[in-house]
């Protein structure tokens, strides 16, 4: 309860931000963190409380984001409408995924290979096809009204901060629910889960979707806000890596990782822009090292500091 | 239908290439086989091989060939200390960790790459870069004949390695059961050292052979991570034939792969070609047949 109420108690802060602030900077900053937090969500919520590590979520990303970008610009679909059909396509991804590798038992880095795989195959063919624009992407039109889907930074902060809480209340529920209680279980030990009479692949192919369903959600944010998808940004490495790297700086397997991670590694990111300039490259070498300095020394992340105090 | 000649020259292609894929895997398979971590940094690591031998070769006029006898010890060393150092304090026990360091470690070689050479790609040129030769009437080039029979070199030397030596034995111990060998006084993080720091001398092996005939930029070891990996799988985790033979392999599918569905869509064939095998067959077409769902 104390959860739900510090959930209550951001999202209000959040909702409320843009009439303390007008500066469009703060605004953009405090999307790309909840929109962050949302890719971390989701990538938590497999690899955290279900101990999957994909290294290929950007594609259901990918999947959401061509799914609402294909369907608005070739059948002139209204975007509010291209959401549900968004994070359908990308669940159905996940699914495909899910029951090949599950069923086949592909586990550790095995199953992170294949999922790498599979985004690449997804990156080829958007690349290919005329359908996703080839190489060039696809490029929204401009309409400027909210029943397109198209507003101002405020607008965009609000929508983003509603899919980033249905995030919340899905972590939340896993956390409260049987079904959590089982994937944790395949998460510690998959023999003894199934021991006990828990349908391990199962447990896992509805986590897979779950958390493909969210990840396409943010690729659907993605496109509606920079109004802009390639195939290598909605299928490259960058999206899967930033999707990891949040939960894993913030807590792994915990409710408010994915926001902690997010929040710091925005910040890093502003931090070096400010001191490197415009080199490119340089906030990446800072988010890798970050990546292999927290997995040596607090591998349970920034959260785990804080409740190791606290006990 | 095409022309058989055309099918020949691409099916020729493809195994000098192939020979190119096989020589970066073979560091992989090791690394695999004797850690049991998939090395992600796979790729990013032959990235700096290869800016190692275009600098030797643009600012002191090495011969990439010539530059084996560095570039090989150098990543020997390279990849020890990191395994000392890094990838071998941060796994805590987890394998799950260690994949996130490689992980760490290639984004930050790969844009530091970035930020210290620009995205520029680079290549050099020798007497013998666009010189070929005509087997069966098919034009080949030499630096790829070369890469060849450097690829069947090392795998080579790395079975006499492991078969022959005292450290090669010791290798073995290790991959096969890590307590037992820790109990008969074997140092088991140095021959983990060792291992990696072979896996990257094959890195600096293969760089001197590719650079000839290829080109280097930051995110070229993107292209040859996957590659490497689907080589190694297909091949079954931790065995010298089999990466060859994967490479081999790889080599034509995506050579004809290229020939009928043209350059873009024609690496796809690898990317099924490896879903299909960590699907249907994970210990590989030549792997002995480990459990199924490996170390990790």
């Amino acid at each position: 309860m104390r959860e739900l109420a510090a959930i209550g108690v951001f999202a209000l802060a959040a909702a409320m931000l843009p009439a303390f602030v007008s500066s469009g900077f703060v605004l953009h900053l405090a999307i790309m963190v909840l929109y962050s937090t949302l890719l971390g969500q989701a990538w938590n919520l497999l690899a955290g409380f279900g101990g999957q590590y994909s290294f290929g979520h950007a594609l259901f990303f990918g999947t959401g984001a061509y799914a609402s970008a294909a369907l608005q610009v070739h059948l002139g679909l209204n975007a509010w409408l291209a959401l549900p059909v968004a994070i359908a396509c990308g669940a159905a991804a996940g699914a495909l995924v899910g029951a090949l590798s599950f069923r086949y038992g592909l586990r550790g880095s095995y199953f992170a290979l294949v999922t790498l795989a599979f985004a690449e195959v997804f990156r080829i063919l958007a690349n290919s096809v005329q359908f996703t624009g080839g190489g060039v992407g696809l490029l929204l039109p401009l309409k400027e009204s909210a029943a397109d889907l198209q507003f101002s930074k405020a607008g965009f902060l609000h929508l983003i901060l509603a899919l980033t809480l249905a995030g919340f209340l899905v972590t939340w529920w896993l956390k409260h629910s049987r079904f959590g209680a089982w994937l944790a279980a395949v998460r510690d030990s998959e023999e003894s889960a199934a021991a006990l009479g828990v349908d391990v692949v199962r447990v896992k192919f509805a986590a897979i979707v779950l958390s493909a369903a969210l990840m396409s959600a943010g690729g659907f944010f993605y496109v509606q806000y920079f109004h802009y998808i390639d195939p290598h940004i909605a299928y490259g490495p960058a999206v899967s890596v930033e999707a990891l790297l949040g939960p894993i700086v913030g807590g792994l397997g915990t409710l408010f990782g994915p926001l902690l991670g997010a929040a710091a590694l925005q910040l890093l990111g502003e931090l070096t822009r400010n001191l490197a300039g415009d080199v490119p490259g340089v906030s990446l070498v800072v988010y890798g090292a970050v990546l292999i300095g927290m997995v040596m020394f607090l591998p349970r992340g920034v959260a785990g500091l804080v409740s190791r105090r606290g006990a | 239908m095409l022309d058989l000649q055309i099918v020949l020259a691409s099916l020729l292609n493809g195994l000098t290439q192939g020979a190119v894929y096989a020589l970066v895997a073979l560091g992989l398979t090791l690394i695999y086989g004797v850690l049991h971590i998939i090395n992600f940094a796979h790729g990013a690591l032959l990235m700096v091989a290869l800016y190692g031998v275009f600098f030797l070769n643009a600012r002191l006029g090495v011969d990439p060939y010539a530059a084996l006898p560095v570039m090989v010890p150098a990543m020997f060393a390279l990849g020890y200390g990191l395994q000392r150092f890094v990838v071998g304090r941060a796994g805590h026990g987890r394998d799950e960790n260690i994949l996130l360091v490689t992980l760490g470690l290639a984004l930050v070689l790969e844009n530091a790459a970035l930020a210290a050479f620009k995205s520029d790609t680079r290549a050099i040129e020798t007497a013998y870069t666009f010189s070929t030769v005509n087997l069966a009437g098919a034009m080949i080039a030499v630096p790829k004949v070369v890469a060849f029979f450097g690829a069947l070199v090392v795998a080579g030397l790395l079975l006499a390695l492991i078969s022959r030596t005292d450290l090669g034995r010791a290798i073995r111990a290790v991959a096969k059961e890590r307590q037992g060998a820790r109990l008969v006084g074997i140092d088991v993080e140095h021959v983990f050292a060792m291992s990696f720091g072979i896996g990257l001398a094959c890195l600096g092996a293969a760089a001197c052979f590719l650079l000839p005939a290829y080109y280097v930029n930051p995110q070229v070891g993107n292209g040859f991570v996957l590659i490497a990996f689907t080589v190694v799988v297909l091949g079954g985790m931790g065995s010298f034939a089999g990466a060859l033979a994967g490479g081999f392999i790889v080599g034509v599918i995506e050579s004809l792969g290229g020939l009928w569905l043209g350059e873009s869509l024609g690496q796809i064939g690898i990317f099924l070609v490896f879903i299909a095998i960590l699907l249907f067959r994970p210990q590989g077409l030549f792997g002995a047949s480990v459990e199924k769902s490996g170390h990790a």
